[in-house]
């Protein structure tokens, strides 16, 4: 029990949100995403919930932010809290070009059998030999490599930050996710490890889900190359995200499982 | 007799004695509401496929505050700030001005001076969008086709946020 009590903590809630289907969602909502002017501020939540974008469960843990501005460089975050329910920081935009904000996060998670009984863990790799009892049995591995991201673009959209990560699991923007409308078709090629993920499942999810009776998600899977088309039925914050488990931990015996999700704001016509 | 000249000299429709007109009415209506500011407002000529190719004005609160000016709601005219607007530098001399009380507004181009001196034959479109804080948006679109024919004319009616507005040609 106290070990289900430690796996509420938010950071791990966060890093839970990896695990398929049934989980809460890891997810970030900027205030605006399409921004005119010189000098402007957005405010971002980030929270782990069920309802998108309620926060409604825990915060998402701030210290594993990266906020990577136009140029490429790393823009810092202002204001940072966390409270109940939600984090929150702002982004003083003074450049123009696409801001893209991620928590990257990376645990490892076993499971193993005390004395026949089922138990779980999580934490550094370090800590497990520690943590987890030498008569454990059944101890199976799980590294974890998750990316939570959403983008805000001041005056014309820029790609320099949206350069994807060599690690894990990540979005090749073909259409620049600053750019979307209702009725359109936007392209994206999911990147594990730099590479295309062919054949992986994408869940894209309007916000708005508590006023509705059914979540109406969209369900795709992407092609040999990667990639992926969705033509948005409406305008709105949408959810998107993707998980892929195999082989290719960095811990010897452990499976990996990447997850990656991110906010996406499609605007009316 | 200037339709014949122009038709078989297109390229010297140089001189002001020749110069075309494309005249742009834009209504702005009067809102029975208990909140009222006045409209951002553009107008801009697309091609046939979409893409913007000129800003003709770009209504906005130049004056709210030091520097900056209103122009952090501009985006607030998604379509013109998508096609054209978060490409365009404020102000454009000429083009970019405060925003513009109830009434109708008339706008005139010379069809010899940018955009229309340098357009190639075919199908544009006018567009006007109006955007109003704690209000709605709404775009209208006229069709105009090129080179112009004498008296060619399209309207369009709004229903929330603009009134009756036009494009007449003059060649």
């Amino acid at each position: 029990m106290r070990h289900l009590a430690r796996l509420a903590l938010p950071l791990l809630a966060a890093l839970a949100a990896a695990a398929p289907a049934a989980a809460h969602k890891a997810w970030m909502l900027p205030s605006s995403t399409v921004l005119s002017g010189a000098d402007v501020w957005v405010t971002v939540d980030a929270a782990v919930s069920n309802d998108l974008f309620v926060f409604e469960h825990v915060p998402m843990r701030l210290d594993n932010l990266v906020v990577t501005g136009p140029d490429g460089e790393a823009v810092k975050a202002e204001n940072a809290a966390t409270g109940k329910f939600r984090s929150t920081f702002d982004l003083h935009l003074t450049k123009p070009g696409t801001y893209r904000a991620s928590v990257v996060g990376e645990g490892l998670f076993a499971t193993y059998k005390l004395n026949g009984e089922p138990k779980r863990w999580r934490g550094r790799p370090e800590a497990l030999e520690r943590d987890v009892p030498k008569e454990a049995t059944d101890l199976r591995l799980t590294q974890t490599q998750q990316r939570t991201d959403t983008f805000v673009s001041l005056g014309k959209p820029s790609t320099p930050a949206l350069a994807p990560a060599a690690k894990g699991l990540d979005l090749r923007a073909e259409t620049h996710p600053n750019n979307l409308a209702s009725g359109e078709t936007a392209r994206f090629t999911l990147l594990l490890d730099g590479a295309p993920a062919a054949n992986v499942d994408v869940e894209i999810v309007r916000g708005g889900v508590r006023y509705r009776d059914a979540p109406g998600e969209i369900r795709l899977k992407t092609g040999a190359d990667g990639s992926f088309s969705v033509t948005w039925p409406q305008a709105g914050m949408y959810w998107l995200g993707a998980e892929v488990q195999d082989d290719k931990a960095t811990i010897p015996n452990a499976r990996r499982r990447a997850a990656y999700n991110a906010t996406l704001e499609v605007l009316p016509q | 007799m200037r339709r014949a000249v122009t038709a078989l000299f297109p390229t010297l429709i140089a001189g002001p004695a020749l110069a075309g007109e494309v005249a742009v009415s834009v209504e702005i209506p009067r809102l029975d509401v208990s909140e009222y500011h006045r409209p951002y407002l553009a107008v801009w000529l697309e091609g046939a496929d979409g893409a913007a190719l000129a800003n003709l004005a770009v209504w906005y609160d130049v004056r709210k505050k030091e520097g900056e000016g209103g122009a952090k709601w501009l985006k607030d005219m998604r379509q013109w700030w998508r096609r054209i607007g978060r490409e365009t530098e404020l102000p454009l001399d000429g083009i970019s001005g405060a925003t513009k009380p109830v009434g109708a507004h008339a706008l005139s181009f010379s069809t010899d001076a940018a955009p229309f001196a340098a357009l190639k034959p075919g199908h544009y479109e006018i567009v006007v969008e109006a955007a109003r804080e704690v209000g709605g948006r709404e775009v209208l679109r006229l069709p105009v086709s090129w080179p112009p024919q004498a008296g060619a004319r399209a309207e369009a009616r709004g229903t929330s946020e603009l009134g009756a507005v036009s494009v007449g040609l003059k060649p």
